[in-house]
């Protein structure tokens, strides 16, 4: 299987992401797209994590394995974040009574 | 086209058609459940890479914790299809031109990359196995790990603080 598939596919995937944060007005869509394009890097991580192994394995048996470390590094700090900001659109919502990001902009005044 | 090909392909249409999804639901709720079918495929690559412990544990925290916690918030706030009532045409637009754009721009750039026909291993290999993950986790990168529980507990802390008020 050649990386380039797999490149293109976290590409795209990134991209729908990038596109669902520029379009939803959301607060939580557009948290879910974030979500969307850390998958998309951890996919892509793996993919090279294989890929180097492949290449190296002959010298160093576990050539490539930092890059799954990486990624499951990535997924603890992503749940961290998660329940952080969570807690936080809760918080704006018992405000505001409303998780439209254009009603959200209290810092610019 | 061979078995690898044809679940490579399958899983790829599977993910990037339920993240499109994601993005176009009206219902927070079909948006949610639609990023749970994404996170499944993803976990079916990392399984056809034979990366099988970030496969199931892309299950278990993804699938599993964080999407239920997104439902649980979206549900708790009541919100449906008109929660979002302005729908500006020119913003939807942009927003579809830019995100082209990028992927144009990345896909052109990467296209003739330095990594270009490189293989990589599919359905064998040790490396994603829990063995080696475990001891290169508890050897090579036991502080990392440390400081994670570290910031796990901050979090919790802060989410309950925040939450709290």
């Amino acid at each position: 299987m050649p990386i380039e598939r797999y490149i293109f596919l976290s590409i795209t995937l990134f991209c729908i992401g990038i596109a669902g944060v520029l379009i939803r007005r959301n607060a939580i869509i557009v948290f879910m797209c974030i979500e969307l394009m850390l998958n998309a890097v951890n996919l892509l991580l793996v993919a090279f994590s294989k890929m180097h192994y492949l290449k190296g394995s002959a010298a160093n048996a576990t050539a490539g394995i930092d890059g799954q470390l990486f990624v499951f590094f990535i997924m603890v700090v992503a749940a961290a974040e998660v329940s952080v900001g969570l807690a936080i659109i809760v918080m704006m919502y018992r405000n505001v009574h409303s998780v439209d990001i254009n009603f959200l902009n209290r810092l610019k005044h | 086209m061979n078995g690898t090909d044809i679940l490579f392909y399958f899983l790829s249409a599977l993910a990037i058609g339920s993240a499109v999804l994601v993005v176009i639901s009206k219902n927070p709720v079909y948006s949610v459940l639609w990023l749970i079918v994404t996170f499944f495929a993803i976990s079916g690559h990392y399984i056809l890479m034979n990366a099988q412990f970030l496969g199931i544990v892309n299950l278990i925290v993804y699938a599993g914790a964080i999407m239920v916690l997104f439902l649980f918030v979206v549900m708790l706030m009541n919100l449906n299809a008109d929660s979002e009532p302005q729908k500006n045409k020119w913003i939807m637009l942009a927003g579809t031109v830019a995100g082209g754009c990028l992927l144009l721009v990345l896909v052109a750039a990467l296209k003739n990359a330095e990594v270009k026909g490189m293989g990589l291993e599919m359905k064998t290999g040790n490396i994603g196995l829990i063995n080696d993950l475990g001891k290169a986790l508890f050897t090579d990168y036991v502080v990392p790990f440390e400081i994670s529980s570290i910031l796990f507990l901050s979090a919790m802390v802060g989410a309950v603080v925040i939450g709290k008020k």
